[in-house]
């Protein structure tokens, strides 16, 4: 079974047209890939299919704009993994 | 249809919140200034109009949904197919199901039909969102009646 973060990358790469190669657990999917947030529905909704969540992410954008949190916790590829996985465990507890 | 108001959908015809799904009919008006450019001699509905009604269909499911306390606008068509000529005085029944609903957006199936035969279909994508003003709620509310759809209905269909 693929990690997490590959699952993610492999969605950015085939959803964004974005090199497979050039995202790493470090790349910021705004800052460093360039990803707009229409481009980021689709992911998301990727996301929420591949793992059978809902990523909160009205939520995250108002901690953000709240200055609660900053992007990195969150839009990190690394980051955004643990998140999936914290929402995927929540599930199945 | 109401053309000139780029309001598309007559009346709701079934609302199934169990299976988040709504079908919706639209008549293609006889005679339009849309028909003079579209085209001389050879009125046809224009596919973007199509794909505005999918739209709007898909927009007053999630409308109830949400019972009119958030609004939808259009964000991304995937996989739009026009697939045959909509001529002038048509009766269309458009139907949306609800693919997804994720936070803050929502995926649709949508597809129109003419005498049950499939005249287009596509994958509409909504942002969801608080209603930019008040104004704004209380119109949808009164364009939501006007096609037969009431916030009663959004709480039992």
């Amino acid at each position: 079974m693929s990690s997490t973060f590959e699952t993610i990358a492999n969605i950015i790469a085939e959803t964004c047209d974005i090199p497979r190669d050039s995202i790493t657990p470090e790349s910021h999917a705004i800052n460093d890939l360039g990803i707009d947030s229409l481009d980021f529905l689709d992911i998301a909704f990727a996301i929420d299919k591949a793992f059978g969540i809902k990523l909160p992410l009205e939520q995250w954008t108002q901690e953000v704009s709240d200055g609660k949190a900053t992007t990195d916790q969150y839009f990190v590829l690394k980051n955004l993994a643990a998140r999936i996985d914290e929402l995927v465990a929540a599930k199945g507890a | 249809m109401r053309l000139e108001y780029f309001q598309l959908i007559d009346r709701v015809v079934d609302l199934n919140l169990t299976d988040r799904r709504i079908s919706c009919e639209a008549t293609v008006p006889s005679v339009s200034t849309v028909f003079e450019g579209h085209f001389p001699g050879f009125p046809l509905m224009p596919g973007v109009l199509l794909v505005e009604a999918m739209a709007q269909t898909s927009g007053w499911l999630v409308s109830s949904i949400n019972q009119f306390k958030r609004m939808s606008f259009l964000a991304s068509v995937k996989e739009a197919k026009l697939r045959t000529f909509v001529l002038p005085g048509y009766v269309l029944n458009i139907e949306s199901k609800l693919v997804h609903e994720g936070s803050g957006y929502a995926v649709l199936d949508a597809k129109v039909r003419n005498n049950g035969k499939q005249v287009c279909d596509a994958t509409i994508t909504l942002r969801v969102m608080e209603f930019p003003n008040q104004e704004l709620a209380g119109e949808m509310l009164k364009m939501a009646a006007r096609v037969g759809l009431t916030p009663e209905m959004a709480l039992n269909g």
